[in-house]
């Protein structure tokens, strides 16, 4: 076990410095050059040819393009993140500020579907071929198609501009008033949560009916075991390994998923940040945002694949 | 694969031939929702290349005495702000939508499934670099990939088509590498090898073909999400031009008079859905249809 942990590590680093070699050649493709931005950006124009290549000197941009890389990531480990041209103040602050709304909705969104989505595969997997199963099924595939910004504005058509009971948009912190942030954080963490809920629910079902048709549970059933000991010792234990790997792939959904529903909720995130920093050209954002999300799944994905190690002994050993 | 063996001796244990083509076929039209996706998407292709003689009107005319009509008889959905046709921008918005999506995939498919036979078939470092560069395009999510090749790249729908593209190899690259560890195993590859078949011969003559079923079900997969992720980026304002009928855009527009013209952004969205719910289906009864493993449960 250990030496499975071990080696999964050394490839979450091993894949940590890819995605970082990749960010940043990526950023050094953009058209323009930094120091002209930053001259632009400082009204610095009418600097001299020679005090510009000072401030070359003094920014490393005269330096080999590996030796720019490692200045960047040292940079990063001394939480230096640049400054960003479009907000006009530190990355790492902006990020700071946007990165907990993100994460509290995301966390809410991703317990809800985790919860809701296992629930409802199981239960329509047990129950197959009933009208129960027919209606989960038919749900779960309409969730994998609703285009979640769609789904966003018919929800604030009908809710709030229709029936009031919920606020349009935006965003409050749950420390400041608990009361509105929920009211307001419903029908984002819905929009969310509903592509995460429905594949859940088709995966865990799928996998599930794979289980049931095995030896082992006929035996279980042949030794007059109830449903509710099969079901929930023998299918359940193996039938959601694989959900559990869906689930740290939806990390990275939810990350994706943010970026639109926080621009229909008017909803100040990192989703929003990035698009903003797109659309504005604010490459030192977007270049410190890509990163750390990708940060995240990267973490996030370690977590499941140790969990995935432990719950299952077969994985340790190829 | 079908047994094509001759056993001399022992012909009781001989299972009766099966047309695989019709087995496929049964399985494949025994399910109304998949026949009903089947021909939500034939319907789509013709109306994307008829599109001119579909349309009651010229989706990019503008006529502002006519803007923001309410459904009526000359306008079934109404009229935009700037007065042009809705039904006929979301006829004009399948051709944007498919063109994107077909395209996108077609590079997305070949990249990733030529890095993937590369590193199932020499495995070693080979595989390693390849399936650790997947790891790392898995970890961004794909809308923000997308959204920061577009920026990379600047506007423009063939950048949309790039981004989404680059945004979609890696799920075709894992699927690949694991088909070809996989068939790699058979016992025909070990009699091509031992003929002295070149690697070129071996990966694409006799493992490919091999290969196909799964890929063909993520491929009809992948339209859904691809369809998908290009409505989000156009209604991101990202990429596709606001002039262009694009369904996602379409939804944006008509978010700001929701309250009053709620058919402006139902209507594209409603398309976005039946084109994205056909082409899963279709690839859920391609799916029961060619996975062996599903064979005689269905």
């Amino acid at each position: 076990m250990i030496a499975y942990i071990v080696r999964r590590l050394i490839q979450g680093v091993f894949v940590l410095i890819i995605v970082s070699v990749l960010v940043f050649i990526v950023m050094r493709l953009l058209p323009g050059d930094p120091l002209m931005l930053y001259i632009a950006e400082h009204q610095l124009t009418l600097l001299p040819p020679e005090d510009i290549e000072a401030l070359r000197v003094q920014f490393g941009l005269d330096k080999s393009l590996p030796l720019q890389y490692v200045d960047w990531v040292a940079g990063i480990f001394r939480g230096d993140l640049g400054t960003s041209i479009f907000f006009r103040e530190k990355v790492a602050d902006l990020i700071a500020r946007r990165l907990p709304v993100t994460a509290y909705l995301g966390s809410l969104a991703f317990i809800l579907s985790t919860i809701v989505g296992i629930l409802a595969g199981v239960i329509s997997a047990v129950r197959r071929g009933r009208p129960l199963d027919t209606g989960v099924t038919t749900a779960a595939n309409l969730g994998i198609t609703l285009p979640s910004f769609w789904l966003g504005i018919l929800m604030i058509y009908l809710f709030a501009l229709r029936l009031h009971w919920l606020p349009v948009y935006g965003y409050t912190s749950p420390f400041e008033d608990f009361w509105l942030s929920t009211r307001q954080a419903v029908m984002p963490v819905i929009c969310l949560s509903v592509f995460s809920i429905a594949s859940t629910a088709r995966q865990a079902r799928s996998s599930i009916l794979e289980v049931v048709r095995q030896d082992y549970i006929r035996t279980a059933w042949a030794k007059g075991l109830r449903e509710r000991v099969i079901v929930m010792r023998h299918v359940l234990k193996n039938g959601l390994i694989p959900v559990i790997t869906l689930r740290g792939m939806h990390v990275s959904l939810i990350f994706g998923g943010a970026v639109v529903i926080e621009t229909v909720f008017n909803i100040p995130g990192m989703g929003r940040l990035m698009v903003e920093a797109v659309l504005g050209r604010d490459y030192q954002v977007v270049q410190a945002g890509i990163l750390l999300i990708a940060l995240v799944v990267v973490l996030a994905n370690l977590i499941v694949d140790i969990s995935y190690g432990w719950l299952d002994p077969r994985v340790r050993y190829d | 694969m079908l047994e094509k063996r001759t056993l001399p001796t022992d012909f009781t244990e001989m299972l009766p031939r099966v047309s695989e083509f019709r087995r496929f076929r049964r399985v494949f039209f025994s399910r109304r929702l998949v026949v009903f996706g089947l021909i939500v998407i034939l319907a789509l292709i013709v109306t994307a290349i008829f599109a001119p003689f579909i349309a009651p009107y010229n989706p990019y005319k503008m006529d502002l005495s006519r803007k923001l009509l309410q459904p009526c008889r000359e306008h079934i959905l109404g009229t935009d702000s700037l007065g042009r046709d809705t039904l006929s921008r979301v006829i004009y918005g399948t051709r944007t939508s498919l063109m994107v999506s077909v395209i996108a995939i077609g590079i997305a498919g070949s990249i990733g499934m030529t890095m993937g036979l590369l590193a199932g078939y020499f495995g070693g470092i080979t595989n390693m670099v390849i399936m650790r560069f997947t790891d790392a395009l898995m970890s961004f999510p794909m809308i923000l990939l997308a959204m920061v090749v577009a920026a990379v790249l600047g506007g423009g729908l063939k950048n949309v088509i790039i981004a989404l593209g680059v945004g979609m190899i890696a799920p075709y690259c894992r699927l690949m590498c694991g088909q070809v560890l996989s068939v790699k195993e058979n016992d025909y590859i070990t009699a091509g090898r031992a003929i002295g078949a070149s690697n070129l011969r071996m990966m694409l003559g006799h493992i490919l073909p091999n290969c196909f079923p799964p890929l063909i079900v993520l491929l009809t997969l992948m339209m859904g999400t691809v369809i998908l992720a290009e409505a989000s980026l156009s209604f991101l304002g990202i990429g596709i031009t606001p002039l262009t009928a694009a369904w996602g855009s379409m939804v944006n527009d008509g978010y700001k008079y929701l309250l009053t013209h709620l058919m402006l952004s139902f209507a594209p969205g409603l398309a976005i859905m039946l084109v994205v719910f056909a082409f899963n289906m279709v690839g859920d009864g391609l799916r029961d249809a060619l996975d062996p493993r599903l064979r005689g449960t269905l």
